[in-house]
């Protein structure tokens, strides 16, 4: 069964005003459970607006969204609920904490979830242990940390609460390669340990490419595709036209492709470009 | 919720009103709040209904704009009402039940308020609707200009209500993220007592000041880089300029101004 779905799903920014903007426009799709789905598309595609109908802080102008089978905003009392069960990063969600130790912030979902005093303290450890946040950084104050380290304070916040689906909006906007890095490779992680379901905006095609095993591409408030990365990035030409990129290595491969080069496949990871062109080398 | 905050909310258009010198605009907008406190008597205050009306309609404001301006002060109006209904106990005998008192004089102040205190607000809220912000405050600096030769200080005055204006709607979108994403955090600011909602309410503020902080230090630091260093000598990339519009402005004001004077005395 799907974990998230949605039916004809459209919301309107200002409705009544001379600034009214369609967002998200007769969304339909179904995602199912476990998967790592990366979602693209350009600036003011309507990627962040759609992500926040999935746990209800956004109220469709029309259509339904379910979540484990059960429609949002039919009872508005359990709304709160299905939260938990739909935790959502916001971009820099750094800017979200507030709490005078990073302990306490971490615990301030899990804490409103009603849960024991134990079972929050083994979440807050763990989840920042996953993060990669030394203990002792715990009792400190979330303000004197970097900017990097406030943000994966931040994801803990959210993990926390151990969401089967995990949406995060460009986690990793504004960090250096390291950072970027850490930081998906630690929502990759998280994803292998708890097969949770996670979405991923990104505009990095790489990172989407490497990590997800579905790739939802939105265009102009609508769904483009959604698809297996092999079959979304073979579409090079239509993603090029509405100003996303593919993977560099898909690139390359698509150029030696038109120099006559036979390859069959469709490569969007440097791993398995590497693999092929290893296996072909052999051969000759 | 928290968007429905219309204080200066700028409604763009090219109408007439739209295209008046901001301070003509302000001056008038004045002359209407003098026209309804002159208004004693019925007829002119339906002068000052069809003026408002009036100002709206060439204006192409949308009427539920209107409504929205009106929802915030229901309580002042409800309150106004009430205390003109009961505690005025001149004139003739409505109704009276135990220490309740209600006379045609209380129930004719009551309506009289309630309409000036509707036209006041539906009135001026046509200029914040109809002039951006920054037009607004450049005018108010020009209008007070004169004050700076006993020494106050116009341009800093100025200059902190535009900085003020031009953050609050970043402000709101700002409380509005936060507050979503410690929703999503399963806070819960919808229910309970208020003292719950009050605190549910700190992990809002705490981040909101704290961003505010950073947004005035970089602010602070943006202007001196440009070599910002007060209203010496300060030249304007947009002059202010009285057009025709205005002149027909200021004739009509008359005009409707003239009419309830006369109205005043005659009736
Ligand atoms: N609070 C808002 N009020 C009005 N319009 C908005 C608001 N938020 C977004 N929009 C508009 O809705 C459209 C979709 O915005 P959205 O933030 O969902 O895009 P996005 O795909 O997340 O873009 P980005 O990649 O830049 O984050 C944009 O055109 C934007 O201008
Ligand atoms: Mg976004």
């Amino acid at each position: 069964m799907a974990v998230i779905k949605t039916e004809n799903l459209s919301y309107v920014y200002g409705e009544g005003t001379p600034f009214r903007k369609i967002a998200v426009d007769n969304v339909n799709i179904e995602i199912e459970e476990g998967e790592f789905v990366g979602v693209i598309g350009h600036t003011g595609s309507g990627k962040s607006t759609l992500i926040q109908h999935f746990n209800g802080l956004l109220r469709p102008t029309s259509g339904k969204v379910f979540v484990d089978g059960e429609e949002l905003w039919k009872d508005k009392s359990k709304l709160r609920a299905l939260r938990f069960k739909v935790g959502l990063v916001f971009q820099y969600p750094e800017y979200q904490l507030f709490e005078e130790t990073v302990y306490k912030d971490i615990a301030f979902g899990p804490t409103n979830m009603g849960l024991s005093r134990d079972e929050i303290d083994r979440r807050v450890r763990e989840t920042a242990r996953m993060v990669g946040l030394s203990p002792s950084l715990l009792e400190k104050s979330p303000f004197d940390l970097s900017g990097g380290q406030k943000r994966r304070v931040a994801i803990a916040g959210v993990m926390a609460m151990e969401p089967k689906v995990l949406i995060l909006d460009e986690p990793a906007s504004g960090l250096d390669p390291k950072g970027r890095e850490q930081i998906l490779g630690l929502i990759r992680d998280y994803h292998k340990t708890t097969r949770n379901t996670i979405l991923l905006i990104s505009h990095s095609m790489e990172d989407v490419a490497k990590h997800s095993s579905k790739i939802l591409v939105m265009n102009n408030a609508q769904v483009f595709c959604y698809d297996t990365p092999q079959r979304v990035f073979h579409r090079a030409n239509e993603l090029e036209q509405m100003g996303l990129a593919v993977p560099q290595i898909t690139r390359v491969f698509n150029r030696l492709k038109a120099r006559g080069i036979s390859i069959d496949e469709d490569v969007y990871t440097v791993d398995f470009g590497r693999k092929l062109l290893l296996e072909r080398l052999k051969k000759e | 919720m928290i968007k429905d905050i219309t204080i200066g909310q700028f409604f763009p258009g090219k109408s007439p009103v739209h295209r008046m010198d901001p301070r003509v605009k302000i001056v008038l907008t004045m002359v209407f709040i003098i026209m309804l406190f002159v208004a004693d008597k019925i007829w002119g205050l339906l002068i000052g209904i069809a003026f408002t009306v009036f100002a709206y309609a060439i204006s192409r404001i949308p009427g539920k704009m209107i409504l929205k301006c009106l929802k915030p002060i229901v309580p002042i109006i409800i309150f106004t009402a009430v205390l003109n209904l009961f505690f005025i106990r001149t004139g003739k005998k409505l109704f009276e039940a135990g220490f309740i008192l209600i006379t045609d004089d209380g129930v004719n102040t009551a309506v009289f308020m309630v309409v000036r205190i509707i036209c006041l607000i539906v009135g001026t809220s046509l200029l914040t609707y109809t002039t951006s912000p920054i037009d607004l405050t450049d005018a108010i600096e020009r209008l007070l200009s004169p004050l700076k030769l006993i020494k106050v200080p116009v341009h800093e005055l100025a200059m902190m209500m535009t900085i003020a204006l031009r953050f609050i709607p970043t402000l709101i979108e700002e409380t509005d993220k936060i507050m979503s994403a410690q929703k999503a955090r399963g806070a819960d600011m919808e229910t309970g007592s208020i003292v719950k909602r009050a605190r549910a309410l700190v992990p809002v503020l705490i981040p909101l000041f704290v961003s505010s902080f950073r947004r005035a230090e970089e602010l602070a630091l943006a202007m001196e880089c440009r070599c910002y260093h007060g209203g010496e000598g300060r030249t304007r990339m947009k002059q202010l300029k009285v057009s025709c519009v205005d002149f027909v402005a200021v004739a009509v004001t008359v005009v409707f101004f003239a009419g309830i004077i006369v109205i005043n005395h005659l009736v």
